[in-house]
């Protein structure tokens, strides 16, 4: 069996504009959206308090409501968590309650006025804590940035970190503005997903700008949008199947996985997604329009020689 | 040219073998036990209670599956949980005859349920995370403020004391913040305090400070003792905190330090979090008062008749003591208690050290109670324990006392640490809770396990059909992967958590990666024309590079999140890290020698199976022209 039974290099380049024109409209709602709406944070980051509890039978919400406004807790919020059954609920910070006993204090409350509810978990963040935890994230997730950007200078020349760097960054705005527009609750593991999704695209773009530097050398005679269109096409099978496979898991994670691993899987399948479109489709552009040609690889030509024997292409 | 040399091949079927034992704990499930440990730091669980747990179960007609003892304790395994909780009672009965006063925790717990060789081996099942088995999680913030502010505060006393042995007149010590402002009515004494309690009090930076008539002396504390400070804070904090949470009966408590200035404390298998956090909140109080000697006194209290302003308490060796109610001394006065020597007899001896105010109070006591006894009792949830009771050879002033005779060292090591045990060094507040419900653990287990099933079935699926033989060497590489990481896991004890196996599935899914890479760099050889050997050993060659090129900037990402995440993202770093050096190992190392071992020993290779190979501009050929 073979999938890709590809006659002709698949002129992708022909469509540059259009690719980055989609790309940037996506990338500019996403900024929209994170501004407009903003992150959902989760109690992780925000801290407070979170209850999970769960009813031998559906869950009325109405009534879990009334026993927390009854018991004098105010700006909560109350919903259901995967099934019916399951009702999460979540407290803000408040300096003057005692936040070492809201947990048991709202199972009481709701022991009074919604009864027959079993507490699968309690989860309590002080500010300092969440505080540290969004200070956190956001240095690793500029730590992995600096450390791409550092690993991708080394191994190409700037036209191709440069791109790779923006299409990748992009990748990460519009997983967050998904998160924004469904306010989709971002926690840690969600974080973590960006995070590998960032790795895993990175290197899709590695595996193209390879092919494109083979094909500068071996190829004479060809345009850089011809040499383009060449590199993608000879790698888009591997790039579909390797993804798809990956996807395949991440699909499994996102139907067994549960509540806790949703929004973690949703993110990966968003990146994913993006991953390919943006390594292949609008990396690519960008080497083109930030002026790579075959000059550049034959000048130097016994060092970029060396460089190439280990080098990787697909 | 497709050969591995032989040693290549021994060195993947060892690892293939190590993966396998090391991965098995993990299957066997775990078996109930009961596990009796101290419950006190002065009591040692060894041998002996190994014996009397014996014969306690002999002698109830119980029989069980195991004994063993470690630093924990003894535990023992039974068949199913009824016997477990027969056990425990009887073993809470022969170990804690009485209730109210256990000198054991016997507690219910699970123990791998591997054969003895494979725990012989250290190979022992992965810890599971308190996401996975339920338990409460709770991060506690230490008040380092308030261990340099009580510090401060019985410095302040000490420096009156100081001041008025040198006969030098200072009109007020008083703590304003973190600093201690002395003030005098002239720069004459002031020089002269200055020297005095620069040589007492080495922890003190001294500053002059002239505020119109008056003249000041500001203290500070020195930044190493700053440090010092919180380093004992801190470490007499876990002792405490040790100390009461063996009385909770947990099994197997996590208690460690966090950062400069935190403590997590994990409680598997612990639900009642009212309960769990009433007792980290306790503070025991330690009392000093005198011994009722006189003849006949104790014969009567203990018939029930105790002479007024007295009362019993046990002391640690069981001998009953007659205690005067009045208390001399509180245990804020005492401000370290440290095991060591007699600096002349050379007997061991646990050294205490009172503020100033504690030291005067017992210059007089014992002044006036030479040759007496005195008691220094463990006060704790309303009840009383007698840690010694040394008599009083001469008056003791200084605030120094050392307490010895008829100790070995490990007794004084454990009196002392009773001693401190009393009270926290520092207040505690509780930062972060986390209590995970057990069916909620189970659940979490079930659902990790189905995603990684399921997604792997997806995949191997999928690679068998589309690559056929290659593509089921492919998926027996991912296999060996797996089986790797979850050795390796094992056999690094690390905790499993759901982001945990989260991250084995994602391993898995972009480990695939690496052999869609051979795979296809394959077909791409014989689409040129090349022979199947040749295409072969070209294909793994040239893939090499781009698979390490792959896994480098996963391996950053992996790392980062190593250094700057926090609890359950830390988990999935450490799997996402072990996942990507298994992963090359396995894909290029093990499925090449799957590969030839498959074909490399046939010399002339017409065609392999590697799924349907199309040339543009001609029709579909298989393997080869």
């Amino acid at each position: 069996m073979e999938f890709f039974r590809i006659h002709k290099d698949i002129p992708f380049m022909r469509h540059a504009l259009t690719f980055n024109v989609i790309s940037l409209v996506t990338f500019i709602l996403a900024v929209v959206f994170l501004f407009t709406k903003g992150l959902h944070l989760s109690v992780e980051f925000t801290g407070g308090t979170l209850i999970e509890t769960h009813y031998a039978q559906t869950a009325d919400l109405e009534k879990v409501r009334n026993a927390l406004g009854k018991a004098g807790f105010s700006d909560y919020a109350v919903q259901n968590f995967g099934s019916s059954q399951d009702v999460m609920i979540r407290l803000p910070l408040k300096s003057e309650q005692n936040s070492n006993q809201i947990g048991e204090a709202v199972m009481k409350a709701l022991e009074a006025d919604a009864p027959g509810s079993e507490l699968r978990r309690v989860e309590f963040v002080g500010p300092q804590v969440g505080k540290e935890l969004a200070e956190n994230g956001a240095m690793a997730l500029l730590l992995v940035i600096i450390g791409i950007v550092i690993y991708l200078a080394f191994r190409f020349e700037w036209r191709f970190s440069v791109s790779a760097i923006i299409a990748n960054l992009h990748d990460v705005v519009i997983i967050l503005g998904f998160f924004a527009f469904f306010q989709w609750e971002f926690s840690l593991s969600v974080l973590a997903a960006i995070l590998a999704v960032l790795g895993y695209s990175v290197n899709e773009s590695v595996v193209v700008f390879d092919r494109v530097r083979e094909t500068f050398k071996s190829k004479r005679g060809l345009s850089t949008p011809e040499v383009l269109d060449h590199a993608i096409t000879s790698t888009i099978s591997r790039t579909i199947i390797t993804h798809g496979c990956t996807q395949m898991m991440v699909l499994s994670m996102l139907v067994f996985g549960g509540e806790t691993l949703h929004y973690f899987a949703m993110a990966l399948t968003i990146g994913i997604c993006f991953g390919i479109y943006s390594s292949v489709l609008v990396a690519s552009p960008l080497v083109m329009w930030l002026g790579v040609s075959r000059e550049q690889f034959i000048k130097p030509k016994k060092v970029i020689e060396g460089a190439n024997e280990d080098g990787a292409v697909v | 040219m497709n050969r591995y040399p032989l040693w290549k091949y021994i060195t993947v079927a060892i690892a293939l073998v190590l993966g396998f034992v090391y991965t098995l704990p993990n299957f066997f499930g775990e078996s109930p036990a009961v596990q009796v440990s101290s419950a006190k730091a002065t009591i040692k669980v060894d041998d002996k209670a190994r014996s009397r747990v014996e014969d306690a179960l002999k002698a109830a007609g119980i029989t069980h599956d195991g004994m063993q003892l470690d630093f924990n304790g003894v535990k023992t395994r039974f068949k199913d949980t009824d016997t477990q909780l027969k056990a425990k009672d009887i073993l809470e009965k022969t170990f804690n005859p009485d209730a109210s006063d256990p000198q054991y925790v016997v507690a219910l717990n699970l123990l791998a349920a591997s054969p003895q060789w494979l725990t012989s081996l250290h190979a022992l099942p992965m810890y599971l995370g308190l996401d996975l088995r339920g338990g409460v999680h709770f991060l506690l913030q230490v008040d380092m403020k308030g261990a340099l502010t009580k510090r401060l505060d019985s410095t302040s006393a000490d420096l009156r004391t100081v001041l008025r042995d040198k006969n030098l007149r200072h009109a007020g010590v008083n703590r304003e913040g973190d600093r201690l402002v002395v003030k005098f009515r002239d720069q004459e004494t002031r020089d002269k305090a200055r020297n005095a309690i620069a040589d007492n009090q080495p922890d003190l930076i001294l500053t002059e400070l002239a505020d119109g008539s008056e003249f000041k002396l500001v203290a500070t504390l020195k930044p190493e003792a700053q440090k010092r400070i919180g380093e004992f804070a801190i470490k007499q904090n876990i002792t405490t905190l040790h100390n009461r949470i063996n009385e909770l009966g947990v099994a197997e408590p996590v208690i460690q330090q966090q950062g400069t200035d935190r403590i997590v404390v994990q409680l598997p298998g612990v639900q009642d979090t009212a309960k769990a956090k009433d007792i980290l909140g306790r503070t025991a109080t330690l009392e000093i008062r005198m011994v009722d000697d006189s003849p006949g006194a104790l014969e009567a209290a203990l018939a029930g008749n105790a002479p007024f302003g007295t009362e019993v308490y046990n002391e640690r060796g069981g001998q009953p003591l007659l205690v005067k109610k009045q208390v001399v001394l509180t245990g804020d006065r005492l401000t370290d208690a440290q095991p060591g020597f007699d600096s002349q007899t050379q007997e061991a001896a646990v050294h205490l050290t009172l503020d100033s105010a504690g030291a005067r109070i017992f210059k007089d006591v014992t002044r006036e109670n030479v040759n007496k006894r005195m008691a220094i009792l463990l006060i704790e949830k309303g009840k009383g324990e007698v840690v010694t009771a040394p008599v009083i050879r001469t008056e003791i002033g200084g605030g120094r006392v050392q307490i010895s005779g008829r100790m070995t060292t490990s007794e004084a090591n454990d009196t002392a640490l009773l001693l401190r045990a009393g009270s926290l060094a520092a207040p505690m507040d509780i930062v972060e809770e986390r209590t995970i419900g057990p069916s909620l653990g189970a659940d979490n287990i079930q659902k990790g396990f189905h995603s990684t099933l399921w997604g792997f079935a997806a995949i191997a699926l999928f690679m068998i059909i589309y690559y056929q033989v290659f593509g089921v060497v492919s998926v027996l590489a991912l296999g060996a992967n797996l089986l790797f990481l979850i050795a390796l896991l094992s056999l690094l004890q690390a905790t499993l958590t759901l982001p945990g196996i989260a991250a084995i599935a994602l391993a898995l899914g972009m480990a695939i990666d690496s052999n869609v890479l051979i795979n296809e760099r394959v077909r791409e050889e014989l689409r040129n024309g090349m022979p199947p050997q040749a295409a072969i050993s070209e294909g793994y060659e040239r893939a090499f590079g781009t698979i390490l090129d792959s896994n480098v900037t996963t391996l950053i990402v992996g790392l980062m999140l190593l250094i700057f995440g926090s609890g359950p993202v830390r988990g999935f770093a450490v799997v996402h890290c072990l996942g990507i050096l298994t992963s090359i190992f396995s894909s290029v190392v093990v499925s090449r020698a799957l590969i030839n071992l498959i074909y490399g020993r046939q010399k002339k290779l017409a065609k392999v199976a590697i799924g349907q190979l199309w040339k543009p501009g001609s029709s579909a050929v298989n393997g080869q022209k």
